[in-house]
């Protein structure tokens, strides 16, 4: 199983949290493609806290976090 | 005379004298030093003793516009207040937005230059250059809201500038507020202010405009920027919707999101104060600060009144390090920190750290005096706010003194997550190693907004850097801290950095004030106004190991979270970031003065 946690304006039409059975050679490019996630819209993507490519291939039990743009101070 | 976006005058207030003055402003030096922050911190260095005691009558009050400050760029509207800090004992500059920066210029003054001590409570009135100080015993005493209300009253379209009972009373967390909710929130401006007997600065101006050098080339590049700021997803988007408070989410998720006065880095539930979370069950408006086209300031509704809301800072001051996972209840102690005039990252930090104090015995539940400093009390942050801003009880007073005063008397100075007697915002280091080597080398202590490596580290922007790794961090660091000298010297908003670059920003300066900087010239402006900061530093009696982090962030590793066993490696960076300033033992080289045309101000 992959929890994909969103967040801010990505959450609008799919909600907080969503989970996934994970599958061997799965990577962030499928999962985005799967959620319906344009890549563009992706500003920060997470990999169990810490930033990675989405091509990167994705381990069972995985916490995916992805954020739009945003910032602050 | 040359047309810039400069007024070319000061008002001189002689408290002691009450003389009133008004003299002109020396274009070549402010060209130089370009305005507020760099400008203020020239003045101070020419006009006062660095060694002297920041609330003794020695100490100068400047509160000083930006270059652009009042000209139509977007967010220019930013006024600075620098002086001697009595937190840090160095030096102070804290900027804030609203409307009151924009006001002065209008009015027809670059800045204010507060001298003496006033022998019982005035205030300052400004009507175009009508400048009048009157008498203000009828207004100590008043909250910041009171204050504004009653002179607002009775000038019509003004603009107030004032301080709360935090800077009557001392408090060395004490901010100066202006229109509502806008804070110099800083390293205790408003503590010197106080000990001026200084309430309050009113404004009323007739223009709402002023000249600039090249109208045509301010219009042309108003449009790029204007573009760059609306489409770009954070000040376009992110900031509009969410504000700051969006961050809580994104720092915890990388496990940088300290809890407990930093015992913890990772919340369980960050979500219940977050930017979503305000945003869906709690924001009732926006607020826009002058000409700002993003508009982060939040609005909620206290007692059926709208109220500034949070920042991310205040949410996870409140919710992350005091454990209070309550957003009605931060709103609270929010409101409470804008009406007593403090700072709503150094108070909240300060109890949290006297939490760890009582969590670990070293404070007894009688000295608590019925309000027990537990973690996660609703209560106890709200009324803990209310005694420091009062200075109330032993220990009221004795907070507000901040975290590091309150922790050396207890004998665990480690407990205190300061730097340089300020206390540090809201990203643990430990995750971050590029945001430890600026927190340590931040002029005026524990700070964020000196060089804000969130941006590259965590945000993506305008590049990724890999936060776990110190390669590089030196000279990003550096980049960060000299443009960011430059924007609050400008005048305008650090917000727009995430949508212009420095390109921009020469732009603006050369069509508003006839400056002919290229990128370069514009960073070293800025490298210019640090290293300057950084004398008077040295002066005050700044040591080398005053750049440093608390011992929790260089030894201890993080516990929990997805940035767990991880430290901060401030000893391999900051040997790396003194050689990219041309610094030895955290001071500048002569060399590096004579580069930077400073050598006049090392000399005593």
């Amino acid at each position: 199983m992959i929890e994909v946690r969103l967040f801010a304006t990505l959450r609008e039409g799919r909600g907080k949290i969503v989970k996934l059975d994970f599958k061997t050679n799965f990577n962030g490019i499928q999962l985005l493609e799967d959620l319906k996630i344009p890549q563009e819209q992706v500003s920060i993507f997470l990999i169990n806290g810490h930033h990675q490519s989405f091509e990167k291939l994705l381990s069972d039990e995985d916490i995916v976090s992805i954020f739009p743009p945003v910032g602050g101070g | 005379m040359e047309t810039t976006s400069y007024n070319g005058k000061l008002l001189r207030i002689n408290l002691t004298n009450s003389q009133i003055t008004s003299e002109s402003l020396n274009l070549d030096l402010a060209k130089k030093f370009i305005g507020a922050r760099g400008l203020g911190t020239k003045i101070l260095m020419d006009e006062i003793n660095p060694t002297i005691d920041p609330l003794s009558d020695d100490n100068k009050l400047i509160i000083m516009t930006g270059a652009l400050t009042g000209a139509a760029v977007p967010t220019g509207g930013r006024y600075v207040v620098v002086t001697k800090s009595p937190l840090t004992g160095m030096i102070a500059c804290s900027n804030s937005g609203g409307e009151w920066g924009a006001k002065l210029k209008y009015a027809g003054f670059d800045g204010i230059i507060f001298e003496g001590k006033a022998q019982s409570p005035v205030y300052l009135s400004i009507c175009d250059e009508k400048v009048e100080l009157k008498p203000a015993e009828a207004l100590w005493g008043k909250t910041s809201s009171e204050t504004e209300e009653i002179l607002k009253a009775e000038y019509e379209k003004s603009s107030v500038l004032n301080i709360g009972p935090g800077g009557e009373n001392k408090s060395l967390m004490a901010a100066i507020m202006n229109d509502a909710d806008r804070a110099a929130g800083r390293s205790g401006v408003g503590a010197v202010m106080g000990s001026k007997n200084l309430k309050a600065i009113v404004v009323q101006a007739s223009r709402n405009n002023i000249p600039v050098t090249d109208s045509e080339a301010m219009r042309k590049e108003m449009l790029i920027a204007m573009k760059k700021i609306k489409e770009d997803g954070v000040t376009g988007t992110g900031l509009p919707t969410y504000g700051t408070a969006v961050l809580v989410n994104i720092i915890n998720e990388t496990g940088s999101f300290p809890t407990d006065n930093w015992q913890g880095s990772y919340d369980e539930n960050a979500e219940i104060i977050s930017g979503e979370t305000l945003a869906e069950k709690y924001l009732k408006g926006t607020y826009h600060c002058h000409r700002c086209p993003i508009g982060c300031g939040r609005v909620v509704e206290r007692e059926g009144k709208n109220i500034g809301g949070p920042e991310y800072e205040t949410l996870w001051a409140y919710g992350g390090n005091c454990g209070v996972h309550d957003i009605p209840t931060i709103n609270e102690a929010n409101f409470w920190c804008n009406e007593l005039g403090i700072d709503s990252i150094s108070v909240p930090c300060t109890i949290a750290s006297a939490m760890e104090l009582y969590q670990k015995g070293y404070i007894s539940e009688e000295e608590c005096d019925g309000v027990p400093l537990t973690f996660g009390s609703k209560e106890a942050v709200v009324e803990w706010t209310k005694r420091i801003g009062l200075s109330q009880g032993k220990l009221g007073a004795l907070m507000a003194k901040g975290s590091q005063r309150l922790c050396d008397a207890y004998g665990h100075p480690e407990f205190s997550m300061s730097v340089k007697k300020q206390e540090l915002p809201a990203y643990d280091a430990r995750g971050i190693q590029g945001i430890g080597l600026n927190y340590a080398t931040s002029n005026r202590g524990g700070c964020h907004v000196r060089g804000y490596m969130i941006s590259p580290e965590i945000l993506a922007h305008p590049e990724l850097l890999d936060r776990t790794k110190t390669e590089d961090k030196a000279t990003w660091t550096k980049i960060f801290q000299d443009l960011t000298a430059v924007i609050d010297s400008m005048g305008m908003c650090l917000f727009t950095s995430f949508a212009l670059g420095a390109d921009d920003y020469a732009n603006f300066l050369n069509a508003g004030t006839g400056t002919t900087h290229t990128v370069d010239s514009l960073l070293e402006a800025g490298e210019r106004i640090y290293n300057l900061e950084r004398i008077f530093n040295k002066k005050a009696g700044m040591k080398a190991e005053d750049d440093s982090l608390p011992k929790r962030l260089t030894e201890d590793s993080i516990v929990d979270g997805p940035s767990q066993g991880q430290k901060n490696h401030l000893n391999i960076m900051l040997p790396e970031y003194y050689a990219a300033r041309g610094w030895v033992n955290a001071f500048p080289t002569e060399e590096t003065l004579i580069r930077l045309g400073l050598e006049e101000n090392d000399r005593s």
